[in-house]
């Protein structure tokens, strides 16, 4: 391009080559500033989310529910709140609670929640009775399918290695079959869909499921019939504490990470629209001025 | 020395000592890792070797910690603690007075033979294990995503058009179920291709090409979504617990 044609360039021209690299400042002030205020989003709960929520409400007291960790610390930003939020109804329903990971990566996390959640703000709760960590077997799908016929196979100690049946809340686990409710957190593999395949419809085991938002739409199809609830990303925990509140208003000004992560989420999602928006507007513009660079791309 | 080789100095200097200011305040783990998070996003402005550490540090570690939990968690426990449960009982003392388990010199046999693999002239031994692997997760996966997902999927979609429910004719649940089932339908003749897509097969055929882009659409919004959380939940690890600008 000579010098000459290069300044008859017009404003909307050159916007048409804007560096990628400011977009992604503008992303990082848009995530940035919202933490710092430290505002929270209350979000309204969807039927999806609510029916979780009530499954869990439903529960009598000392019911089993299994919790799977199936995910890392990669995922951890949008799928630990929900854990959290999940963990705290589980508590407050008097529910005994069993961790488990078909992640490796899940197994650290599980102390995650028992060092925030539970020993800071359930300190009545007591290791064994009311809760333990089974900790990560390897096997994937196959576990799945192992456990659901012979639980203590695969688990003959917990994730301290102390054996399993000086625990009085392993008192008759025998199969899978002997929870009430079973909830997965992640959303690759082996994740939720083989908790339902191999779990949830052989052994016609409640299945609740609280995931990535990546995965949340392959999941969708199987609630209601396979799935009693699910949890779809940030949003999806933000509405399951926006549940918990309001069942349970002590809640009202406790930090809830969801929430906390949902203002950020929304500016920069006003942010990424303004973008697509303003993209495509300059795109009408030189097209109609027939200037368009069909093949060289926009943004660089 | 040119003034830009100078200010470069400058700035890694400023940027050492901060952390070193950082590991003393804040402890090595924090500072290394809002080391590794500012490495990785650093690819952002371009390619640097920072980049490259963090990334090759990544996959090393990760490499190795799914190693040593499959070893400790599993094999330890499952394998030589069913095999000759004496053998761990320093490690895991609740399992040192369990029966033997014979049959689990069937697995053991069968890891041994996948690690020939590491051999040129005995690495077609492996291919029996591996064999068994395949055969056996297909046989599992078979049945059950026959179950799972395709006759309960059938069963799901076949929904009422017309719904009532106590309080009577419930329009939502109604236009919810006929969405669903006209875009299965939809999306299933836009996939027949033994008929050409002509007339209303080839309406419907459209019809399929929507749905797909409506769902293509709903999923890349969900997928900015799950990133927009990761870049969140990197920029509260920095600020709050690397920096303690969150209150």
């Amino acid at each position: 391009m000579t010098n000459g044609a290069m300044k008859k360039q017009s404003l909307v021209e050159r916007l048409q080559y804007i560096d990628r690299r400011i977009i992604f400042a503008f992303i990082a002030v848009a995530v940035i500033v919202p933490l710092l205020i430290g505002a929270q989003l209350k979000e309204k709960t969807t039927p999806i989310v609510q029916a979780m929520f009530d499954n869990v409400e439903g529960l009598p007291e000392g019911s089993r529910v299994l919790l799977s960790y199936d995910y890392g610390p990669t995922t951890a930003p949008e799928i630990q709140p929900m854990v959290d939020a999940m963990v705290r109804h589980c508590a407050e329903r008097k529910c005994k609670m069993y961790m488990m990971a078909v992640w490796a990566t899940g197994h650290n996390l599980t102390g995650e929640t028992i060092e925030g959640v539970l020993r800071p703000d359930f300190p009545d709760l007591e290791y064994g009775v009311d809760f333990i960590n089974l900790g990560y077997k390897a096997g994937n799908q196959g576990l799945i399918r192992l456990i659901l016929v012979d639980f203590k196979t695969m688990y003959s100690t917990d994730a301290n290695n102390i054996a399993i049946d000086d625990f009085p809340m392993m008192e008759n686990i025998t199969s899978l079959r002997n929870f009430d409710l079973i909830v997965s957190f992640g959303g690759g593999f082996p994740g939720i869909k083989e908790w339902i395949q191999f779990a949830g419809d052989p052994g016609n085991i409640p299945i609740g499921g609280g995931c990535t938002a990546v995965g949340a739409p392959n999941l969708y199809p199987y609630y209601p019939s396979q799935l009693v609830g699910l949890l779809g990303g940030a949003k999806g925990a933000a509405e399951y504490e926006n549940a918990l509140i309001i069942a349970y208003p002590k809640y009202e000004d406790y930090p809830m990470a969801g929430m906390s992560l949902m203002v950020s989420q929304t500016v920069a999602h006003i942010v990424i629209i303004f973008f697509i928006v303003f993209g495509n507007v300059l795109y009408f513009i030189l097209r109609a001025r027939g200037m368009t660079k069909e093949g060289l791309g926009g943004v660089r | 020395m040119t003034r830009r080789q100078l200010a470069t100095y400058i700035f890694f200097g400023v940027v050492v000592i901060l952390f070193a200011i950082s590991v003393a305040l804040k402890g090595f783990f924090v500072t290394f890792g809002a080391f590794l998070t500012l490495a990785i996003f650093s690819f952002l402005y371009d390619d640097n070797p920072y980049y490259k550490f963090a990334e090759h540090l990544f996959v090393g570690v990760s490499a190795a910690y799914w190693m040593c939990m499959g070893f400790w968690g599993t094999m330890v426990p499952n394998l030589f603690g069913r095999l000759y449960p004496p053998m761990v009982g320093p490690v895991i003392p609740a399992l040192k007075d369990n029966p033997s388990d014979p049959f689990m010199l069937i697995p053991l046999i069968l890891g041994i033979m996948l690690l020939m693999r590491l051999s040129s002239k005995a690495g077609w031994i492996s291919r029996w294990a591996l064999a068994f692997v395949v055969g056996t997760t297909a046989g599992l996966n078979l049945v059950r995503y026959l179950r799972s997902d395709f006759i309960q999927q059938i069963s799901s979609t076949a929904m009422p058009l017309y719904v009532t429910n106590s309080a009577g004719f419930s329009l939502g649940e109604t236009i919810s179920n006929i969405v669903i089932f006209i875009g299965v339908m939809c999306g299933l003749i836009y996939f027949f291709f033994s008929k050409e897509h002509k007339g209303a097969f080839g309406a419907g055929a459209r019809a399929g090409v929507i749905v797909l882009m409506i769902t293509f659409g709903a999923s890349f919004g969900y997928t900015v979504m799950a990133r927009i959380s990761l870049l969140v939940g990197r920029m509260q690890y920095l600020l709050d617990s690397w920096l303690g600008m969150i209150g």
